[in-house]
């Protein structure tokens, strides 16, 4: 059953010859991170040393920040030390561009001492603990809608805030959602424990794992992103089979 | 599975065999076309009658496949009902009835090239009789004039009549725009109504807001308030008090064309990223939070209206007075401020 | 069996002579004369789905809480009217199905009016005696705007209650009458009385629909009392018309595209998803959400105002005219006004032709039109591309803000440029005598003074010419040689 349905959206695609459409509409699937829960904490005092060699050159030996280049690490908190390693927005080659997801460039116990070492700085937002089991699914799209659809689009396609791209949240895992929610990383805005519960928190989370597969009742989701792919198929398909139709079927010129 | 990767299989070797049945008919349907003769004038009437056994057999299998399909469709409705098998049985039935007619159209009737006489339009004789007709009508008539005047008078009349029930549609505009639930001493609540504490709010945070009681889905209810450091507020010397601890409230909706201003940009480190807006999300207007929300970028023409804060002892927050300006999308004759 | 249907109607109504008539019909053969068509049944899908949905919807503003087949939407607070889209979509058998053959039907019908007017426009078929038949069709594509934007309205999720909030920003924008107008059509401030579900539902499903069936009625008999135009070719002359016949070779082709339109709608509504409004969730006046956008054929209105300055003329503290006006409601009428008014333009300025023309313009025959419409076209395509950015921003990385500063100017010199390219490449083509594809054999027929018909410098054909070349060396005369 499950794999007959799998075949049915698979099969416009191979009908469809524009790949374009697709390659416009979807957003790439990257790699899944590995959902990180309670590890054993890691040493910040080798992580003061990943530091020095990583990160000082922008954020200054004492973490204390360099105006223009990179703000102080004093109290940022082990969730967003967490957050930007792990997903690989950190470290950043050109101070001045938007951390984009990425592979990480330090492996999992390496990052575990970076946040202790960031954490022991001073207290930020720790890091949350997201159980998105616990959530539930219509609280978390409502919830969604309130507060992070105007930026990050309501099926968590990602969009833009005039001047800056806001990821789509196909990849993120739940600690990450709660991460960013806590931590508000680049321009986003930071939502505490009083706005945004832990339950709500939850809900959100499950709603963005449901969101990577949505019910796709209606066929091939083209995206999910709206009537753009739509006109696209309309045009590069649908009315491109019709002319093609039609250029056969009229066929009967004097040449 | 496997069973419909083979049916899969077969329609597909199906199409094909049509689609080169149908190439190679017209390859050899039309020799002209690449012949170095000029193509021939066709005559007032060339009719040409083919023997197409092939295709006519052709057609009928298509007629059947239509009809099997559609018998599918009926059986999925009852047995299975997959809005993708029912779409592809109902389509696949009507592409064969496509192909039969389009066969059996090109290949099976009679082709004929037909040239008929175009019919020329107009006889001024009879243009000229019926101006005289038209002007015989209002023969003996003496008083024209006053008659056409009387005629216009009943038409605006009668006109008017007519066509003014179609005020009952709306309510007149008059200062409804301008209404809104604010008023000082109202308490702003959250989306599940709980009143709203100066401290729910980090900096750097935004929250979707409404006046306590009140209807939340009228234009002038929802708001939106930030909390930006109390250093960084730029707002008017009149507007210094409007501010609780850097916690400012702009209305939701957007001035430019109605929808809710639901974005908001709060940079970790300016000088590297961008600076503090509620965007929304529409046409990307683009407002300042810390200057009363001046317009940055985008279409819209005026600030987002400023809701004035304070906040009781407890704590939590409520208006100070309404908003400075009307809420919403602008309208001919809004004022500014 | 047949003779006896047509005795039978025959002694009853009289129609022998209008049958005959009409069997004997004659279509010119061109493909591109059947776009229309594609729009034609498009719009009879639209009719039958419609009529069918109509069956379950509810026009109602009233609050309900959700218990019906999808899991995320579970207890919350919605329209009646969203929740019966909603079980459209997921309780009633092939109810989804129809839904979506509906939406595409109303993608495909536009998008085939469109290709259809552009085909019209660049071919000069609008000329006398057709314009007409030509300002119908303009007036149904108007109508086709609104009847697709109401329809999917109607579904009152996330997005169509955007899309609702900026008309009702649009036409509060309208200089003078703008806030009476819209207090008249939504009865009140967004999101409008509760009666104005219902007006919409009757716009929708009544008042436009009837519209654009008595126009398209009127468009075809007209089409009927004129004949087809046809290009010009070999014994096709400004006094006849040459193509099948109706019956039977015309009436199969033309059923047989019937029914190719309704399997390509069909497949589509059943394979690929359009507009899942379970997706989006229910509007609120308060929500939104990134990257909402209006169907492709309203892009070019969000094109037209995300572009737009942040102008907004005031007087002591007045606004005169909010800004939605220029994207939202002037740009529109100056493209329909360009439309309408382009017949008189071109025969009072361009061509001063007052002839009829059943023959065909090629585009490059007449260099002006061609241009001036390509630049247009252009300039329309530019905003439509524009209201898109936000997307291509996000897939390209190109900056948003640069992109909109970019094309605030270009969107003006771009068409200035393409206007002089497209008419100088014209002109060359004429001179050159030849199709820039493929070698185009016959004659240019026009009407000599006295009122008679000429052919006029026939060009040879590519076939010609390689005859001529291969039998240069003879000596020219090779029936001579050979004797």
């Amino acid at each position: 059953m499950r794999r007959r349905r799998l075949l049915l959206r698979g099969l416009p695609a191979l009908l469809c010859t524009a790949g374009a459409v697709y390659g416009f509409a979807s957003a790439p699937a990257p790699a899944q991170p590995g959902a990180g829960g309670a590890r054993a904490a890691g040493s910040a005092q080798a992580g003061r040393r990943l530091f020095l060699q990583g990160c000082a050159s922008c954020h200054g030996d004492d973490a204390r920040g360099i105006p223009s280049k990179a703000p102080s690490l004093h109290g940022a908190g082990a969730a967003a030390a967490d957050f930007y390693l792990s997903t690989g927005r950190m470290p950043l080659e050109n101070p001045q561009d938007q951390p984009r997801k990425s592979d990480p460039v330090y492996d999992r116990a390496q990052i575990d001492d970076l946040v202790a070492y960031v954490g022991s700085l001073g207290a930020g937002p720790p890091i949350p603990e997201v159980r998105p089991a616990r959530g539930v699914l219509s609280e978390g799209l409502r919830a969604f809608t309130d507060s992070c659809a105007g930026c990050h689009q309501v099926v968590g396609r990602g969009g833009i805030a005039t001047s800056v791209r806001v990821p789509d949240l196909l990849s993120a895992s739940p600690k990450t959602i709660g991460e960013a929610v806590r931590v508000g990383p680049y321009v986003m805005p930071s939502f505490g424990e009083k706005q945004i519960d832990a339950p709500t928190l939850d809900s959100i989370a499950r709603y963005l794992r449901y969101v990577r597969h949505p019910q796709d009742r209606g066929g091939w989701g083209i995206g999910h992103i709206g009537p753009i792919p739509e006109g696209m198929v309309t045009w590069l398909l649908a009315l491109a089979a019709l002319v093609l139709a039609i250029r056969f079927i009229g066929e009967r010129t004097t040449e | 599975m496997s069973g419909l990767r083979r049916a899969l299989t077969a329609i597909g070797r199906f199409a094909a065999f049509v689609l080169l049945f149908l190439i190679g008919r017209r390859r050899r349907g039309r020799p002209g076309r690449v012949s170095d003769e000029p193509p021939p004038v066709p005559g007032p009437h060339e009719r040409e009658v083919p023997s197409g056994r092939r295709a006519e057999t052709l057609v009928a299998a298509m007629l059947v496949v239509c009809g099997l399909c559609g018998g599918a469709f009926v059986a999925l409705y009852f047995a299975y009902d997959d809005t993708q098998l029912l779409g592809l049985s109902l389509g696949l039935a009507f592409a064969a009835l496509a192909a039969a007619l389009v066969v059996a159209g090109k290949a099976v009737i009679p082709q004929e090239t037909y040239t008929e006489e175009r019919e020329d339009f107009g006889d001024e004789e009879v243009r000229e009789e019926i101006e005289s007709l038209v002007h015989e009508g209002g023969e003996g008539l003496s008083r024209r004039g006053m008659l056409l005047a009387a005629g216009g008078v009943a038409a605006t009349g009668l006109g008017a009549a007519v066509v003014w029930p179609v005020a009952s549609l709306g309510p007149s505009v008059g200062d409804r725009i301008r209404k809104t639930p604010w008023r000082a001493g109202r308490y702003l609540v959250d989306a599940e109504d709980r009143r709203i504490l100066v401290d729910d709010l980090d900096v750097g945070s935004f929250m979707l807001a409404f006046p306590e009681g009140a209807d939340k889905e009228l234009l002038g209810s929802s708001i939106n308030i930030v909390r930006l450091r109390p250093q960084e507020l730029d707002l008017p010397r009149e507007r210094a008090g409007w501010a609780v601890e850097g916690v400012v409230a702009y209305s939701r909706i957007c001035t430019h064309a109605g929808c809710a201003v639901s974005l908001f940009r709060y940079p970790t480190y300016e000088r590297t990223s961008s600076a503090p807006a509620l965007v929304c999300p529409c046409h990307y207007s683009t407002f300042d939070p810390r200057r009363a929300c001046k317009v940055v970028f985008g279409p819209a023409g005026r600030p987002l209206p400023q809701l004035p804060l304070r906040m009781d002892a407890a704590r939590h927050l409520l208006a100070a007075g309404g908003y400075s300006g009307p809420p919403g999308p602008a309208y001919p004759r809004v004022r500014l401020q | 069996m047949t003779r006896r249907l047509v005795r039978f109607l025959d002694e009853r109504v009289g129609v022998a002579p209008l049958l005959r008539k009409g069997l004997r019909y004659v279509f010119p053969d061109h493909w591109s004369f059947m776009v229309g068509e594609i729009a034609l049944y498009a719009f009879m899908i639209l009719v039958a789905t419609g009529i069918y949905l109509t069956l379950f919807y509810v026009p109602s503003h009233e609050q309900v809480v959700y218990h019906g087949g999808y899991g995320p939407l579970q207890g919350m607070e919605m329209t009646k009217a969203y929740q019966s889209v909603l079980d459209i979509s997921f309780n009633i058998p092939a109810g989804l199905l129809i839904r979506q053959v509906h939406h595409w039907a109303a993608d495909v019908f536009v998008a085939a009016i469109v290709l259809h007017a552009l085909r019209i426009f660049f071919t000069g078929a609008f000329r006398k005696p057709r314009e007409i038949n030509y300002w119908i069709g303009i007036t149904m594509l108007a109508l086709a705007l609104p009847e697709g934007f109401l329809g999917y309205s109607l579904a009152d999720d996330l997005l169509s209650g955007m899309g609702l909030a900026i008309a009702y920003g649009v036409f509060l924008s309208i200089p003078v009458i703008g806030g009476f107008a819209t207090f008249l059509g939504f009865g009140g401030e967004l999101p409008g009385a509760p009666e104005f579900f219902s007006r919409m539902l009757v716009l929708h499903v009544l008042i436009i629909p009837v519209a654009i069936g008595a126009l398209l009625t009127v468009h075809l008999m007209t089409i009927m009392r004129q004949h087809h135009t046809q290009f010009a070719g070999p014994g096709r002359t400004e006094r006849n018309v040459v193509g099948t016949p109706m019956w039977p070779g015309y009436l199969l082709r033309s059923l047989g595209l019937l029914f190719a339109v309704a399997a390509v709608l069909f497949l589509l509504g059943g394979l690929v998803q359009v507009n899942p409004i379970w997706e989006w969730g229910p509007y609120h006046v308060y929500s939104g959400t990134n990257g909402a956008q209006p169907d492709w054929y309203l892009g070019w209105l969000i094109g037209g105002l995300r572009l737009m300055f942040p102008f907004e003329p005031h007087i002591a503290g007045y606004t005169l005219v909010p800004n939605p006006f220029w994207g939202g409601a002037l740009f529109p009428l100056v493209v329909f006004g360009f439309l309408y008014l382009w017949p008189f333009i071109e025969r009072r300025w361009i061509t001063r032709d007052h002839g009829r023309h059943e023959l065909l313009d090629r585009p490059r025959d007449n260099p002006t039109r061609t241009a001036v419409g390509a630049a247009v076209l252009a300039w329309v395509s530019i905003i439509f591309v524009v209201g898109s950015f936000d997307r291509l921003y996000l897939r390209l990385d190109v900056p948003y803000e640069g992109q909109v500063w970019f094309w605030r100017f270009a969107v003006i010199v771009v068409p200035v440029a393409i206007f002089f390219i497209t008419r100088a490449v014209c002109r060359e083509l004429k001179a050159g005598g030849t199709h820039p594809l493929r070698g185009w054999s016959g004659g240019v027929v026009a009407r000599t003074a006295s009122g008679g018909y000429a052919v006029q410098g026939e060009p040879a054909a590519k076939g010609d010419e390689r005859e001529v070349a291969a039998h240069a060396p003879d000596g020219g005369n090779d029936a001579g040689d050979r004797a």
